[in-house]
């Protein structure tokens, strides 16, 4: 038998979010329909019962997210796909999600904004929603991506981490990357690493659902595998119950936020572009980065020395990375489909070290790869 | 004989967690868990095999105490975390338990979605007809002219009567008790559990703290005596004029029917999705 080859195919980016969640073990879907996500539950709607997973519309998005949490407790992967309406719906259950650290995927294909909006128009809106939406100080993973097969390869990133730190992780697309399509070959399943959350290896009767380790990540029994447990959003002590004694209330908080900044190398994914030796750089993400890069690609063959900094994770926001290119560059230069909401991390980690430019676009347009070269031009000349 | 209430504490109570619960002295909701105990013991269900669910309120603080696979949920959503828990795991016995304002005002939607869909799942409805633990609000199912901390000047909304709404939205199995009539609650559970599709029990109980106090009927003993007097059985109910049954609590199981559970009809698609693949 000669060895499966990698095959060509013509997928959208909603379809690759469908492909890389089977492919990342996903075998439940709860949602409620939505531009521009939709084709995410109607395709996992004929895929996952094939594959012995689970696909159910609920009758609205807080319904869905609490039925993906309640199969992810039970110890299947699951999932759920909105846009922004949806989103905003979702932020008191994806905050029981970070409390009571249950692995689950968010895909939040971003539309206009506020309210209803612009439902079949790209934009970047919901950035900060991402990361502050929900009550209360949590950790969160948000990823972005801005092609076909980065929805394939950041959707299995974003189920990896997920199980691996007992976090909800947000995956925001855009309506471009969502419904455009592009060829892509996408990696066999024996490429493909997964990752599982950790089961408890002791007895029952010695299980603390929530006792902290080195990793700062406890291991996770599912219902029904004997490991009886108590699982709440109340504030709760090592053994899960309910606590308001400040000590364990204290550890609580500060072991949510150590197991995220103990992975942080993990976490934080960047792809850097012409880096080295630029003296001006962009910082983009989502479809945005499509355009900057061929921008750079062409200020650099009319010698600009500018690079691109595609940022994947949103959040926890890659300071480290970032760092070094704000001592080495004059400039950096941050387009966004909406007012200013990534520039403004920018700004925070940049600490007057270099000149923050924002390049903002919220007509329901893309930026184009012409008005960044354009900007870069202009940046360059000082 | 029913087992002896130390025989049921020894056995289901977590000793590890620290009590004392948070429940006033005389709450309904005691009768409610004992009665939930009492039905689970007669099935002789595993206790690794259930899963017991809540929302918030003084009724969501129920799963807390006792050594099952205990999850307590956001504000009306307990159905919605069943229901993820029981198609990811069909062979778990998924019971939520809920209150008044819990199941029918903030998650009125998820109830009868719930009962139109017929999972496999029971719930549970305790039904004080007041928001305990935030200090006696009212609910979807306050009297109307009741007095709460929110309807000083006398309530002016009308109270849903949440198992005939059960019955409307679709559920397989509808039936009410109230905390006096403990031992058809535990009846009622027990066959509630039984039923393959969604299963309701609404149990009318009493918060003498924040309702009964307010509203002249008394302590816990004199609510219960209330209730004692205000139980009509169904088959009594359907002799008498809607007039006669307006201050009446209509006790027993109101719908008993079979209808394709959406548990099982799954497996069928499952393997109608699998054919199709193999085909391809
Ligand atoms: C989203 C949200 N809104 C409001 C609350 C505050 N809250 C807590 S319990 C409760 C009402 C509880 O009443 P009920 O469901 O009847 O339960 P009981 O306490 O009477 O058992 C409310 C409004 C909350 N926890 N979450
Ligand atoms: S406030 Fe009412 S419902 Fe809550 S514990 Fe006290 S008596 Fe029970
Ligand atoms: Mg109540």
């Amino acid at each position: 038998m000669t060895e499966k080859q990698r095959e060509r195919r013509l997928l959208q980016g909603n379809e690759a979010i469908v492909q890389g969640a089977l492919a990342a073990q996903c075998r439940f879907f709860a949602g409620y329909p939505i531009t521009p996500a939709s084709e995410i539950a109607e395709q996992l709607s004929m895929r996952l019962p094939a594959v012995n997973g689970t696909f159910i519309q609920m009758e609205d998005e807080i319904a869905s997210i609490g039925a993906v949490i309640g199969a992810s407790l039970a110890g299947v992967k699951a999932m759920t796909a909105t846009s922004g309406p949806g989103f905003a719906l979702m932020q008191e259950n994806l905050g029981f999600a970070c409390a009571a650290e249950v692995p689950c995927v968010i895909v939040n294909v971003m539309r206009g904004g506020p309210s209803t909006g612009l439902p079949t128009s790209p934009a970047q809106g919901d950035v900060q929603m991402a990361r502050w939406g929900t009550h209360g100080d949590h950790p969160v993973i948000v990823l972005a991506v801005s092609s076909v097969l980065d929805s394939f390869t950041i959707t299995v990133t974003a189920f990896n981490l997920s199980e691996r730190y007992r976090v909800p992780v947000v995956v925001l697309s855009d309506e471009v990357v969502a419904h455009t399509r592009e060829s892509v070959e996408l990696p066999l399943k024996k490429e493909v690493e997964v990752v599982d959350r950790i089961a408890p290896g002791m007895p029952p009767d010695w299980y603390k659902p929530y006792q902290e380790d080195a990793r700062g990540v406890p291991p996770m029994a599912a219902f029904g595998d004997g490991y009886r447990h108590h699982v709440t959003g109340l504030v709760h002590d090592q053994d899960g119950f309910p606590t308001q004694n400040p000590q364990e209330v204290e550890k609580f908080h500060q072991r949510l936020a150590m197991k995220i900044t103990k992975g942080l190398p993990d976490i934080q994914l960047t792809k850097k572009m012409y880096m080295d030796d630029a003296e001006l750089f962009v910082v983009a993400y989502g479809s945005v980065a499509r355009s900057a890069l061929r921008a750079v690609e062409e200020a650099q063959k009319v010698g600009i020395k500018v690079g691109l900094l595609q940022l994947i994770t949103l959040f926890p926001f890659p300071r480290r990375t970032l760092t070094p290119y704000l001592q080495q560059c004059h400039s950096v230069l941050v387009p966004e489909l909406n007012l200013g909401q990534m520039s403004r991390e920018v700004q925070r980690v940049n600490q007057g070290q270099c000149t923050v430019v924002k390049q903002n676009r919220v007509d329901g347009k893309l930026i184009t790869p012409q008005e960044i070269y354009n900007q870069l031009v202009k940046l360059s000349d000082g | 004989m029913p087992p002896s209430i130390q025989a049921l504490t020894h056995r289901y109570l977590r000793h590890n967690k620290r009590f004392p619960h948070v429940w006033c002295p005389g709450c309904g909701n005691g009768i409610v868990m004992g009665a939930l105990l009492r039905a689970i013991t007669r099935l002789e269900l595993e206790k690794d095999n259930i899963v017991l669910a809540s929302g918030i309120g003084c009724s969501g603080r129920m799963p807390t105490y006792l050594d099952f696979n205990t999850l307590h949920t956001t504000h009306g959503r307990a159905l919605t975390f069943a229901t993820g828990v029981k198609l990811a795991n069909p062979a778990l016995n998924v019971v939520a338990i809920m209150g008044d304002g819990d199941a029918t005002a903030i998650g009125g939607n998820h109830l009868i979605h719930a009962a139109r869909r017929n999972l496999n799942l029971t719930a549970i409805i305790i039904n004080n007809s007041i928001y305990g633990m935030t200090g006696g609000q009212y609910s979807p199912t306050t009297p109307f002219g009741a007095t709460t901390t929110t309807s000083m000047y006398g309530h002016i909304e009308h109270a849903f009567s949440i198992a005939e709404l059960a019955v409307t939205a679709g559920a397989s199995f509808v039936a009410r008790s109230t905390v006096y009539h403990a031992a058809l609650a535990d009846q009622l559970i027990e066959q509630a559990m039984m039923k393959p599709g969604f299963a309701v029990v609404e149990i009318i109980s009493n918060c003498h703290v924040q309702y009964g106090r307010r509203n002249k009927i008394g302590n816990a003993v004199q609510m219960l005596t209330a209730f004692k007097e205000q139980a009509v059985t169904v088959k009594k109910a359907a002799t008498m004029e809607p007039e006669e049954l307006q201050d009446k609590i209509t006790i027993g199981v109101l719908t008993d029917r079979n209808l394709p559970v959406s548990t099982d009809e799954y497996k069928r698609i499952r393997e109608q999705a699998r054919a199709g693949q193999e085909k391809r």
